[in-house]
């Protein structure tokens, strides 16, 4: 486990890029999770050097506490690959409770059904409330429940981790 | 002593729970409106045309005055959000056996109703269903009387800024019957609120009385002075009941003196875009030609009523009393 304080992002960055190029394979496709994940998508993208442009998936249609949180502004999902039959590896900062992952896996499906869908993560944060796993994860790290741990990126593209 | 009173169709923290006019809205909640709709827009391009964000909710369309094409939307608009859809045609039902308006809505309630879609004939309905409705019931007007037709606003200004991106540089000309219509009037509060420039509401004495200054439009006599260098060309139906209310002579002079045609059309912007609420009536109030022309986004203005009023229902039902 560790500590927030030794989570550099931009270090964990280069470990995500050689697990994600480990789990590419013939008919694959990178989808990053708004926001943070799709910011690491779209670096990924560039420098595995695959062409055209990541997708980007948004929860927001699939949450299931929309009832409390109504519609947080988010872009809409765009996916510039036919899903049907792909392989997608989906992208994000942080994996939590699982259940940001559960609504973007129906979103997916809303576009059609992937041959097979899997997850890398820069943190595993501990605190699962759902069966779900990352196939890849750089860092591991436990911090209260309250606390929000995500991604941010300032003007030049560095990423950092911030907690409010 | 005086006691602010609240917008009705806020919550303590400013978020809109019921949809009951533009006006008094403020400009960043129709700009969310907005940019939701735009999300939703695109949940037609899928393969899943539905989405289920209000999937175990009961939408109730309480149609007191016909309207087959708003009802419709509204229902395709809560079915691709997975909600349950009933009409009740309330016009041949409980009103007619004499049951308040009230009593309606408190036996509806007991049916465990979560949203209800409204048209009145009455202005003000929607408001008083509003005051009267268990906290968790949303309320969305379908349009009331002559005084509001908030989703049609909306969805004009979504087609707006859809072809015309930014609102501030706009000249805007509403063209018909402007006194009787609710949607000339929740156009003027959204283009208002929005920052348009100039409005100009165009039509005959007994249609756009000089009064409507007052809304902060300029009013036009005649259609020439009317359509020059406008951007967006807004024409509305003229409702056959006004010509036998003595306010007009007959359809056809009103079509020659009013009438959009290609002709007149051509004094607008050359980039002008042609709207109607609908239904239309061509050649009374709009010229085939036009309708149907390359300026015309009539039929645009049908998509986007549907990604609009998702947009709205999806909004409200988000946020708590």
């Amino acid at each position: 486990m560790s500590r927030f304080d030794d989570l550099d992002a931009e270090s964990l960055y280069a470990g995500l890029l050689a697990g994600v190029r480990g789990l590419l394979g013939p008919g694959a496709a990178l989808v990053g999770i708004w926001s943070g994940g799709a910011w690491l998508a779209e670096r990924l993208q560039r420098d595995l050097g695959l062409p055209g442009e990541a997708g980007v998936i948004s929860s927001a249609l699939h949450r299931d506490d929309f009832s409390r949180r109504g519609l947080a502004g988010a872009d809409p999902t765009r996916l510039p690959f036919e899903v049907e039959g792909s392989h997608v590896v989906l992208v994000d900062d942080v994996l939590h409770t699982g259940r940001t992952i559960r609504a973007v896996v129906n979103e997916l499906y809303d576009f059609g059904r992937p041959a097979s869908v899997q997850l890398a993560v820069l943190v595993d944060r501990k605190g699962r409330e759902l069966p779900i796993e990352a196939t890849c994860a750089i860092a591991r790290v436990d911090l209260p429940a309250g606390q929000r741990l995500s991604l941010a990126r300032d003007a030049s593209g560095r990423l950092s981790f911030e907690i409010r | 002593m005086f006691v602010a009173r609240r917008n009705p169709q806020l919550n303590r923290n400013d978020e809109l729970i019921h949809l009951l006019s533009i006006e008094g809205l403020p400009a960043s909640i129709v700009l969310h409106i907005l940019d939701t709709a735009g999300t939703f827009l695109s949940v037609n391009d899928r393969d899943v045309k539905k989405v289920p964000l209000l999937r175990g909710k009961s939408v109730f369309n309480l149609f007191f005055e016909n309207s087959t094409r708003t009802r419709t939307t509204f229902e395709i608009a809560a079915k691709r959000l997975s909600a349950d859809v009933i009409n009740l045609d309330i016009a041949r039902s409980s009103t007619a056996k004499g049951e308040s308006l009230l009593d309606t809505i408190a036996n509806l309630s007991a049916m465990h109703a979560d949203m209800f879609v409204v048209r009145h004939s009455q202005s003000g309905a929607p408001y008083l269903i509003a005051r009267h409705c268990a906290p968790h019931v949303h309320v969305v007007n379908a349009g009331d009387g002559r005084h509001s037709h908030p989703t049609q606003g909306l969805l004009d200004m979504y087609t707006i800024r859809h072809y015309k991106k930014d609102f501030t540089q706009l000249v805007v000309a509403i063209v018909g019957d402007i006194v009787h219509s609710r949607v000339a009037r929740s156009d003027i509060h959204a283009l208002t609120t929005l920052g348009v420039p100039e409005i100009r509401a165009v039509g005959p004495k007994t249609l756009v009385p000089g009064d409507l200054k007052e809304m902060g439009v300029r009013v036009c006599h005649d259609m020439s002075e009317g359509i020059r260098g406008a951007d967006v060309v807004i024409m509305l139906r003229l409702q056959n009941e006004r010509m036998n209310g003595a306010m007009l002579p007959s359809a056809g002079e009103f079509f020659k003196t009013f009438g959009l045609t290609a002709e007149k059309l051509a004094l607008a912007k050359p980039d002008a875009i042609v709207m109607h609420p609908g239904p239309i009536n061509r050649g009374v109030e709009i010229d085939s030609s036009v309708a149907d022309g390359s300026q015309s986004v009539i039929l645009p203005q049908v998509t986007y009523g549907i990604a609009v009023r998702m947009a709205v229902m999806s909004i409200i039902a988000g946020n708590t009393a």
